[in-house]
Parts: structure tokens; C-alpha cells; sequence
């Protein structure tokens, strides 16, 4: 273990219902969250010192501040790059605790991202954005590339025709997270398990990509709460230790489209698997389970290889017979994931992988002393390491 | 309404060249590395050199994508997107028309040509490439 790990914990979570239309603003939905994730733990508005969220979140810190009645911040910070931030966030949080600078810092991300801004939908202000990024999208918008399942269909057909994947590989996942979402009450999904005939028999949206392989859109908010190892022993719940936070980005990286390096998988994950070890002096042999992005069936493959479960091409193979769900020998997702539970930009993931810590999920893998958990796949990223 | 690409002083030779019938990519000119998408700098050498070739406008099937939902501005559906390793050896993203969504294939053989949308825009677009280009040109020995 060296330098942030073990320095801090998760303490509180926090949700709003998940739906397709919330009903309230962004802004509610946000403050809402980090209301449920203070009372989770014992702690109240006065206590907190930091806030940090996704450059994307539209509500600021100082607008969550001043809905809380905080009245000073001392630490606020935002993450760029979409779901790419979500694990992201609690590393900052760690890190400034851990320096001082903060005692009491919320993560939270919260947005009615079905029933106002569909991220599916094609994005004419990601094309028209006045900043590298836009600049970037140049390449791909204007010839017709500029929805997420079409960026990521890209590297799938690549992936398949790299390493003979099949449709029904990619389905396996859809097939365990919804397997998982069935039995979760605050899933959008739950008591709706599907098959991979229905994943097969699902449209197609970006061939190679069917429906069942895109996650859903969805409205809601999820908040957390960061403290020092130290004062989580004395707060309500069981602490979730940071044992490792990283971030990656990779080479020639663009946000969603780095599709001119050698390899177009998504090597900016492989940088945070290397950083997440080297942290915990843990190795994937040690994970008894796995909260990995799922926005898309395809990238949860790519990441079983990059993070080191499996070979390069292996992930096939892996996740077939049942072996991500649950009594399987590395159940990923087990809140149902964005397929299943719902989308709220990894942040969810996040509060499963505490749950499991605490032995509250309702699908609890025996003995889940470390969860990994990772945040959006293909671009530049982030992950988790929480262990009891 | 087609999507207007951001346009800024490290892109605005590509489209310039659109407008004319060239697919330029961007060189070094201190170090002749090749490069795309552009930049105001070479990554190989660190030279604030800019220049540009122009592509012959032949490629290969890299990867692709059929598109069939959402819906796309300024495009009926659904549409085919490729990944084309350029023979000049710089990959870029392009939509393939004359060509059945069936029938692409990674390895297939493509050929430039410009779509002009209206007077500000002119877009590179590939079909299948004549018979004559359907031989992939060596690959260079590297170390």
C-alpha cells in the first residue's frame, strides 16, 4: 500500500429514485441525493467542507452549497470527460483529504438525462463546442459518427473481427446485469430479466450493436461522502477505505473517438488497472466481484482484458456460462448496472460497490472484502478500489 | 441541416482543401511525419512546422459502423461509417455511400470523392474503389 491508499473511506451514500422523468430540476435532484447520503452516515450540511462533481453536472458546487445551507467551501473541483469522471470524483475527495485540505468532501452527479438532455440522441453542441473537443469532433460529427453507440460500435467491430467476438458475447453481459437488476427493487429493470435470445432478437442501433447492448437513459442523482479513515470509525456505517483511486488517459487520447492509435480498444484503462495494483498491492486474483462501466456491452470485455482478468482476446471466453453473475466466479454489476439499474454516469456503481463493503446489497457476494469499481469506458478514465 | 464542423487555425487547411477537390493531410515540416487529425505541433519531432501532402484518397476498411438509430442530422438512414487506413498511411473517419450495408466489409478498398453540402462546406466521402486500386500497397518493412 503506498501513499492515498487506506487514507480515506466512503462513508455515506445517497440516490434519488431512478425514472425516466424525474419531475424536478437537475439542481433538486442533486441536492436531494447528498441530503439521503448525509443522513446515511450522521453527518449534516454543517459538517461538510468539500464538493466535487463532473464538469458536465449543470448544477455547480456553489449551487448545491447554497441549496444545503453550507456556508463555506474550502475544497471544489469538477472532471472532465462524461462518465470518464465518476471514480474520478471520490479520488479527488481522497486527495484532499488526505493532504488536510478538506475534512468532509461530497461527490455527487445528478441529472434528468432521459426526460431533458438524451446523451443517445446525436449531440449538436458536443460538435459545436467551442474548445479542443469540439475541434476534435470535427473528425467524426459532420460525416455522420456523433451518437455513443455509433463511437463505441467502431471499436466493437474492430474487437470482433481482432478476436472472433460474437454478438452473443457482448449479449452475455446485458444478460447478467439485468439477471442482477431483476431481484433490485430500486432498479429500473427490476423483475425483468431478459435471455440472449432477447438480446439477439433486440434492434439493431449501431450495427454491431443491438438495443440490448446500450444502457439506458435515465433521470436521478447519486452522492457520496468522503472523510479521513480515521473519523469514519466513528460515523454510522461500516467505512468503504479507498484502497486505490486512479485516473487514466492514454496515447493520441481523444473523449470518445481514439480511433487513430494502433490499438483502438482502450488502453486509458489499462493505465488505471496498473495504478489501481500498484496502490493496493492487490491483483485482480483478489477481487471477488467487479462494478465495470457498462454503458455498452462491448467495453465491459475490453475492460476484463485491460485490467487484467483475462488475456488479451480471452474475454469471450470469460464471461461465458454464467461466470459475471452472481455465484459466478467474477460477478460484475450487481445492482444491475446501467443496463439494469440505471445511468447515472457510474456514480451508482460507486454506491453498489460501498453496499457490497457494508454486506447490504441485495445481491451480496460472500466475503466482498475489495470491490473494483471503474468509470466510463473509452474515454479518458477512471477507477476504484474499496475494500472493508 | 448537415453538422457544421469546429474549424480553427490548426484544421483550416483540410477544409480549405475539401472546397477544392483535396483531401490534405497534415506533414512536418522539419521531420516529414505524417499526421491526422491535425495539430499545431509534430508529436514526433516537437517542430511548430505545419505543411500538408495530399492524400491520393485510397484506403482500407479499418473498422466500420452501420447506423440505423437515432436519427442524424442531414442524413437519411441508415448509413454507413467507416474507419479508413489511408495508403498514405494516416487513418481517418468517413461515410461510404454506393455500397449496401451488406457488402462492407474490414479490408474492403475505398476511393475518396467530395460531397459539397453548400458553399462553406464541401465533405469527404468514399465509395467502393475501382478495381484497379483493390491491391493494398506493401506495407514498409519497420524495425
Amino acid at each position: 500500500m503506498t501513499g492515498l491508499s487506506g487514507k480515506a473511506a466512503i462513508v455515506g451514500i445517497g440516490a434519488t429514485e431512478f425514472s425516466k422523468e424525474s419531475g424536478r430540476s437537475e439542481l433538486q435532484l442533486s441536492v436531494e441525493a447528498v441530503q439521503h447520503a448525509l443522513v446515511d452516515c450522521g453527518l449534516t450540511a454543517a459538517d461538510v467542507d468539500g464538493l466535487t462533481t463532473f464538469t458536465m453536472d449543470t448544477s455547480s458546487e456553489i449551487a448545491v452549497a447554497r441549496e444545503l445551507g453550507i456556508k463555506e467551501l474550502r475544497f471544489f473541483s469538477r472532471i472532465n470527460y462524461g462518465g470518464g469522471a465518476a471514480c474520478a470524483t471520490v479520488q479527488q475527495a481522497a486527495m484532499a483529504i488526505a493532504t488536510g485540505v478538506a475534512d468532509v468532501v461530497v461527490c455527487y452527479r445528478g441529472f434528468n438525462e432521459r426526460s431533458e438532455s438524451r446523451f443517445g440522441q446525436f449531440s449538436l453542441a458536443a460538435a459545436t463546442q467551442v474548445n479542443t473537443n469540439g475541434l476534435d469532433n470535427a473528425w467524426t460529427y459532420p460525416m455522420g459518427l456523433g451518437t455513443p453507440a455509433a463511437t463505441v460500435a467502431m471499436q466493437a467491430r474492430r474487437y470482433m473481427h481482432e478476436y472472433g467476438a460474437t454478438s452473443a458475447d457482448f449479449g452475455a453481459v446485458a444478460v447478467a446485469d439485468r439477471r442482477h437488476a431483476a431481484t433490485n427493487p430500486e432498479a429500473f429493470f427490476y423483475g425483468k430479466p431478459i435471455t440472449i435470445e432477447d438480446h439477439q432478437a433486440s434492434r439493431m442501433i449501431a450495427d454491431p450493436l443491438h438495443l440490448l447492448d446500450c444502457c439506458q437513459e435515465s433521470d436521478g442523482a447519486v452522492a457520496l461522502v468522503v472523510v479521513s479513515a480515521e473519523r469514519a470509525r466513528d460515523l454510522a456505517q461500516a467505512p468503504a477505505y479507498v484502497a486505490a483511486a486512479a485516473q487514466g488517459s492514454g496515447a493520441d487520447q481523444f473523449v470518445m473517438t481514439s480511433y487513430y492509435r494502433d490499438d483502438i480498444g482502450i488502453p486509458e484503462m489499462g493505465v488505471v488497472g496498473r495504478e489501481l495494483w500498484r496502490q493496493s498491492g492487490l491483483r485482480p486474483d483478489d477481487m471477488p466481484m467487479a462494478i465495470l462501466y457498462d454503458h455498452f456491452t462491448p467495453y465491459v470485455l475490453m475492460q476484463l482484458e485491460e485490467l487484467g482478468f483475462c488475456g488479451r482476446g480471452e474475454a469471450p471466453g470469460f464471461v461465458a456460462d454464467g461466470a459475471i453473475e452472481i455465484g459466478g466466479r467474477l460477478p460484475l454489476n450487481t445492482h444491475g448496472g446501467q443496463l439494469g439499474e440505471a445511468y447515472i454516469h457510474g456514480m451508482n456503481g460507486i454506491a453498489e460497490g460501498v453496499r457490497q463493503i457494508r454486506g447490504t446489497s441485495v445481491n451480496p457476494v460472500p466475503d466482498a472484502a475489495h470491490v473494483l469499481v471503474t468509470a466510463g469506458t473509452g474515454v479518458p478514465t477512471s477507477g476504484l478500489i474499496l475494500s472493508a | 441541416m448537415s453538422v457544421r464542423p469546429m474549424i480553427g487555425r490548426d484544421s483550416r487547411f483540410f477544409w480549405d482543401g475539401t472546397a477544392v477537390g483535396e483531401l490534405r493531410v497534415q506533414s512536418c515540416n522539419a521531420c516529414g511525419e505524417l499526421r491526422f487529425p491535425p495539430g499545431p505541433a509534430c508529436p514526433d519531432c516537437g517542430a511548430l512546422d505545419r505543411g500538408h501532402v495530399v492524400s491520393a484518397g485510397v484506403g482500407t476498411v479499418f473498422s466500420y459502423v452501420i447506423h440505423r438509430h437515432p436519427p442524424v442530422p442531414g442524413k437519411v438512414l441508415p448509413i454507413v461509417l467507416a474507419l479508413i487506413d489511408l495508403d498514405e498511411g494516416v487513418r481517418m473517419v468517413g461515410e461510404v455511400t454506393d455500397v449496401h450495408p451488406d457488402e462492407i466489409a474490414i479490408g474492403q478498398r475505398l476511393q475518396v470523392d467530395f460531397h459539397r453540402v453548400d458553399d462553406d462546406l464541401t465533405l469527404p466521402i468514399w465509395r467502393p474503389a475501382p478495381q484497379e486500386l483493390a491491391q493494398e500497397p506493401a506495407q514498409e518493412e519497420t524495425a
